[in-house]
């Protein structure tokens, strides 16, 4: 175990960037991923890595030199965050349908208008049908480790999808924690060499990258990617056996705190998650059964170990930070219920939209919304299923 | 060309084209309902054909053009027009 | 240890950020978990800002910004009537501010009867010992003296690290001379 040394969300980032080292980082920096792009940036003009670092004109361009990168042959990453990951939208796509494993740290912040530039999920949700691999972190030591936990995930070969690797902006990002970093020859080593099928640069074997692909196999090229992200449910437990055994942090598709027993829950991503426990805690001393269940891994969506989870609960709130505008409630919950539909398992569930533009979210409003999972397990059903957390009514 | 279209499982992922100049293989010769055929007389090797030619279908041999490649050629009759001794007809494809 | 939270009440630019992220990185080097951050809003010098530090033997998992802070220091003297710097401070909580007035007087201006009061006038030391008016060190050494998160020491320890080769030993010196008399000179009443 090594000292533990302060790192924001942001740094520690950047650290296990140039601990990967990739071949090639492409990056437009944007608030609050930032420092991000500061910091590598500073390694590789201090000469302490030798990836190649294009500071492109924008997040369409950036992603767009990540794909013809990643198809060369280059192991390649970039970061962004909200209005960056929609100017780079077209190219979001594009990487994933391209099969290209470019591993993407996003520093979630609310989606314009109106600006603002604090944390969301809005941003990363929109592009939950890209194709990528979505991974939440809870905190700076989360992120650190599973950038790069990604570069595995994404490269696996029966996966080969990018992944975002997701933190809560400026709650995480800019926040100082202690962060316990790896030996770099164990990452080095744990991330392997860089190597996949068909690299553009292989100018023995030439290949086509991105031809017109109309009627007869588009479809079949969208099947294969659907088909990998259900590998994606199988492999990555394999590839987190082999990080535990590495560096000894267990990483599951879901995290449950003290669930086993509880009798209401709070469904969270990210850094509310870690308030949720801290309430869960004070109630816990008071005797009230409550707990909380943090999906890590939003794409592919854990159904099986999800509504598993929820098995014995009786009510459950699921906490969404962003809105879908559905009418019907956030991403995460629609996602949730429609995996309770045929599961057998059916608690009482209701929806609340919180945190949207930076709102901060207290214990206390934590502790009203189990207050009101109490009041629905009295009830024996749900009087609202769409709430708005902390917003003026 | 009622080839048997591959499944998911047989096609390279990603879009990728892994075999070079595959495009061969597709014969676009038989969308032509007129041929263009060349007198040989008239000829003057001016090669206009080879460079106005939008499916690289005139063969040429030691600068001389030696005919045309019937497996690629869509009948667009561009080399009729643009060649300026008028030495090639489009004759009805007889199929 | 319970955990312990501080919120910092400063202006864009005096340094409360630095302060708080200084406090947690002294503590983190004696194996405390910890969290310091800002609370961000549009950076403008200048502005009246806070910056949080959870300190605890456990691990912190909560991430709201603190409400219900164990001490809170005040680094523009300013701030004191501008804004309601005692919101949330408990009764047996400590209320530290940069000014030249008594802790009676302090009492008086912010109405927070119970708890602790500390006063220094971090201003003054930082203008004889940096020549620049800086007061986010001397705070650091007047609230070691309320509460021994970390000792003086190990907290000057880490300000020489993060500043050595930043603005060099002269001015690294003067900050920790300022440091240390805040510590000698704080008033508690």
């Amino acid at each position: 175990m090594s000292k533990k040394i302060p790192l924001t969300g942001d740094q520690a980032v950047a650290y296990a960037m140039k601990q990967i080292e990739p071949d090639v980082v492409a990056a437009y920096p944007i608030t609050p991923q930032t420092e991000i792009v500061m910091n590598f940036s500073s390694y590789v003009a201090n000469g302490q890595i030798s990836t190649e670092l294009i500071p492109v004109e924008s997040e369409h361009s950036a992603m767009s030199a990540c794909v013809g990168a990643a198809a060369a042959g280059a192991r390649t990453m970039t970061a962004t965050s909200a209005n960056g990951l929609a100017l780079m939208w077209e190219i979001v796509y594009i990487a994933a349908s391209t099969r290209l494993p470019i591993v993407m740290p996003v520093v979630n912040r609310a989606l314009s208008g109106p600006i603002n530039i604090h944390c969301d999920h809005s941003d990363t949700m929109g592009c939950r049908d890209s194709g990528w691999i979505q991974i939440y972190c809870e905190n700076a030591q989360e992120v650190y480790e599973n950038t790069i936990l990604a570069i595995r995930i994404a490269e696996h070969k029966k996966i080969l999808l990018p992944v975002m690797v997701c933190q809560d902006g400026f709650i995480t990002s800019h926040a100082v924690e202690g962060v316990e970093l790896f030996d770099d020859k164990k990452v080095k080593d744990f991330i392997g060499e860089y190597k996949i099928d068909n690299p553009l640069l292989d100018v023995d074997n030439p290949v086509t990258y991105g031809p017109l692909d109309l009627q007869d196999y588009y479809f079949e090229h969208k099947r294969q990617q659907g088909e990998a992200m259900k590998n994606a449910l199988t492999v990555i437990p394999d590839v987190s056996k082999d990080f535990e055994k590495t560096f000894g942090t267990k990483y599951d598709f879901i995290e449950e705190y003290k669930l086993n027993d509880a009798e209401i829950a709070i469904v969270a991503l990210s850094s509310t998650a870690g308030t949720v426990k801290f309430v869960v805690d004070e109630l816990r001393a008071k005797g009230i059964k409550a707990g909380l269940l943090r999906p890590r891994i939003f794409r592919p969506f854990p159904k099986e170990k999800i509504t598993k989870a929820l098995k014995n609960i009786k009510a459950v709130a699921i906490l969404d930070r962003s809105e879908s505008f559905s009418a019907e409630g956030g991403p995460l919950y629609t996602d949730i219920k429609a995996a309770l539909y045929d599961s057998g398992v059916k608690p009482l569930v209701s929806n609340y939209i919180y945190g949207l533009g930076g709102r901060d979210i207290f214990p206390a409003d934590i502790n009203k919304v189990y207050a009101d999972l109490q009041d629905v397990v009295k009830a024996g059903k749900v009087k609202t299923a769409l709430n708005y957390l902390g917003s003026r009514e | 060309m009622a080839e048997k279209k591959k499944t998911w499982k047989e096609i390279p992922i990603g879009g990728k084209i892994i075999e070079a100049g595959n495009a061969e293989k597709y014969n676009t010769g038989s969308w032509r309902t007129f041929r263009p055929e060349k007198n040989e007389k008239k000829c003057i090797n001016c090669l206009f054909c080879w460079i106005y030619c939008p499916d690289s279908s005139i063969k040429v041999e030691d600068g001389k053009m030696i005919g045309f490649d019937y497996e690629h050629c869509k009948g667009c009759g561009i080399c009729a027009a643009i060649c300026p001794v008028k030495c090639i007809d489009m004759k009805k494809e007889v199929k | 240890m319970a955990m312990i939270e501080i919120r910092w009440h400063g202006r864009g630019g005096q340094g409360a950020k630095t302060a708080s992220q200084f406090l947690g990185e002294a503590a983190l080097d004696t194996g405390k978990y910890i969290q310091s951050f800002p609370e961000y809003g549009p950076e403008r010098a200048g502005a009246p800002m806070k910056a949080f530090n959870r300190i605890s033997e456990e691990p912190i998992y909560i991430h709201s910004s603190v409400t219900n802070p164990e001490i809170v220091v005040v680094i523009d003297p300013t701030l004191v009537i501008a804004i309601d710097v005692i919101g949330g401070l408990g009764d047996d909580g400590v209320l530290l501010v940069n000014t030249d007035k008594s802790p009676e007087d302090i009492r008086k201006a912010t109405g927070f009867k119970k708890g602790k009061v500390g006063t220094v006038d971090a201003t003054k030391i930082a203008l004889e010992t940096l020549k620049l008016p800086m007061p986010n060190m001397p705070m650091l050494g007047a609230l070691l003296k309320v509460n021994s998160l970390v000792t003086i020491d190990q907290l000057s320890e880490r300000v020489r690290g993060k500043f050595l080769k930043k603005i060099g030993e002269e001015k690294t010196n003067a900050n920790l001379e300022g440091i240390k008399r805040a510590y000698n000179e704080v008033k508690i009443g």
